[in-house]
């Protein structure tokens, strides 16, 4: 059986949007800012495109910037609510210990630049407080960031609360919705969201695309100089058969959004049954608020890399937050900030569902996984330990 | 390309000489779950040849194919050549490891030092 249990990576491009993407590479060619037809054709296209992705997120479309993907509009939204805050003299962020580098890094660059950032606790379930946003927003605040939905543990943040509070305070609010956008409702008025980022391979659409929300009267500061596309905040000819593709793939995801939401929902809570049977396991993160597609565990006494290679070998795609999988001595900063200790945090394992998972793929990576599990730990001198009660077990 | 080469992958999914050695006269650990490999190395040695050699380990696909490739080059050798077993001739063995996981051969080398220390340790009269 071969089962691709990565979706939070990236997904398999849809039908729609691939015959999309074909449409513009063959026949709409031209460029967006020329006159004659095929230009101009390719630009009301985009138009058009700007509008559906607009419209899924209740926006106006002259508030939608076309980017690069997730980073590039995650350092946008962040280097201009910079920017304006620096304008007033307020240079102080809020944001999670548990953002994406791309917010991250980009944090850390502002904190090069003399800005103060406040990295909120997400507790042990991985949420954000909203009453802990409030009690760090100064004076001097200028922005507050934190994610829709994190990609490791899939926790969904009480974005609309966080919202409002920031607009009580009048402090702008970002949101990374990478993860979000095309599996749950995001409304961007209801949900007080003043910025957005997007990225079109979390939903089906092609990779190197995405896009920010930027609230009217936001201006926004350029990452990159040049000609005068996208309002001239956005140099560079626009990726046109990838927007359109990604446009065409959230129109899919969005009016289908409400069953395969419940169909993957079931499946995600039939692997998390299944994997409980699993003895000194736990979930990472709260059970209910999560992404429909999100199962993320760890297992005592294992480490997570070798865990992959074996479900490798069962055809199962997945991944881990362990140190040995990015290169690094230190396990996922998600993991750790919810509270997880670095022995535990190695064997950790995320699968992330896509809207065609069945009960019996399901079935298999339970039993996969048990397998893989039970066999690593045969050989593990942690786990030796742990069950001879030189250590106590954690899980 | 692969992550690992062929070597590493056949000694990862088909580990030589795993598990523990009940009467093992020389034994070692090294690593630590902070950094999220630990291997354990059980020698028996009878005058002056590893007679026997078995090992646990929790890490990586490196770390796991380290220690099964490192307990085939000392397996019936003489202590000497054990003991000068470096990490590069267990990434050498193995057709190379990434670098970044260089250190998991690091730790294959250490093992089996920690297993003779414990050996001279035990029996002094041993170390000529
Ligand atoms: C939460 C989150 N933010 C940002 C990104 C970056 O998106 P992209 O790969 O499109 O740059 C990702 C994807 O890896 C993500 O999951
Ligand atoms: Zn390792």
């Amino acid at each position: 059986m071969k089962i691709y249990a990565d979706n939070a990576a990236t997904t398999k491009m849809s039908r729609t949007a691939i015959d999309t993407m074909v449409k513009y590479m063959e026949e709409t060619y031209g460029n967006p800012s020329s006159l004659y037809m095929i230009g101009q054709e390719a630009k009301e296209a985009l138009e058009e495109a700007r509008g559906t992705v607009a419209k899924v997120i209740n926006a106006e479309p002259r508030e939608i910037i076309f980017t690069s993907g997730g980073s590039e509009a995650d350092n946008q939204a962040i280097v201009s609510a910079a920017a304006i805050g620096a304008k007033k003299g307020k240079k102080h962020i809020i944001s999670s210990a548990f953002e994406h580098h791309a917010a991250l890094h980009t944090l850390a660059k502002m904190e090069k630049e003399g800005f103060e950032v406040t990295l909120l606790d997400v507790h042990e379930d991985g949420l954000v407080r909203p009453e802990e946003v409030e009690a760090a927003i100064r004076d001097d605040t200028c922005l507050v960031t934190i994610m829709a939905a994190n990609n490791e543990i899939g926790t969904i943040q009480p974005i609309r609360e966080i919202g409002r509070i920031c607009r009580e305070h009048g402090v702008i609010f970002h949101t990374d919705a990478v993860q979000a956008i095309g599996h749950i409702k995001i409304d961007v008025k209801e949900d007080n969201i003043d910025m957005l980022s997007a990225s079109a391979h979390k939903f089906h659409g092609p990779k190197g695309t995405g896009f920010l929300y930027v609230k009217k009267g936001i201006t926004l500061t350029n990452i990159i100089e040049g000609g005068a596309q996208e309002r001239g905040k956005r140099a560079g000819t626009e990726n046109v058969p990838g927007i359109m593709a990604m446009a065409a793939a959230l129109k899919e995801a969005a009016e289908n959004m409400d069953s395969a939401a419940s169909h993957v929902r079931g499946m995600r809570d039939r692997l998390i049954a299944g994997l409980k049977e699993i003895p000194h396991s736990a979930i990472n993160g709260d059970e209910e608020k999560r992404l429909p597609s999100n199962v993320n565990f760890c297992f005592e006494g294992i480490e997570g890399e070798s865990l992959l290679l074996l479900l490798d070998q069962k055809g199962i795609s997945a991944s881990s937050g362990s140190a040995c999988t990015s290169g690094s001595l230190d396990p996922s900063h998600v993991l750790l900030a919810i509270g997880r200790v670095h022995d535990v945090a190695h064997g950790s394992l995320r699968l992330s569902l896509g809207e065609d998972t069945t009960e019996e793929e399901v079935d298999y990576l339970v039993k996969s996984v048990a397998e893989v599990v039970k066999y690593l730990r045969s050989f593990s001198p942690v786990w030796r330990d742990l069950e001879a009660g030189k250590t106590p077990h954690i899980l | 390309m692969a992550l690992y080469s062929d070597k590493v992958m056949d000694h990862f999914l088909h580990p030589r000489n795993v598990g523990v050695i009940e009467d093992a006269n020389a034994v070692g650990e090294v690593g630590n779950a902070k950094c999220g490999d630990i291997m354990k190395m059980y020698l028996k040695i009878e005058d002056g040849i590893v007679e026997d050699v078995k090992f646990e380990t929790f890490g990586c696909g490196s770390a796991i194919a380290s220690s099964s490739m490192a307990t085939e080059l000392i397996k019936g050798k003489p202590v000497e050549d054990a003991m000068k077993l470096t990490n590069k001739a267990v990434a050498e063995a193995l057709d190379g490891l990434p670098d970044y996981k260089m250190h998991c051969s690091v730790l294959a080398e250490e093992a089996i030092q920690s297993a003779l220390e414990d050996y001279y340790k035990n029996d002094p009269a041993a170390k000529k």
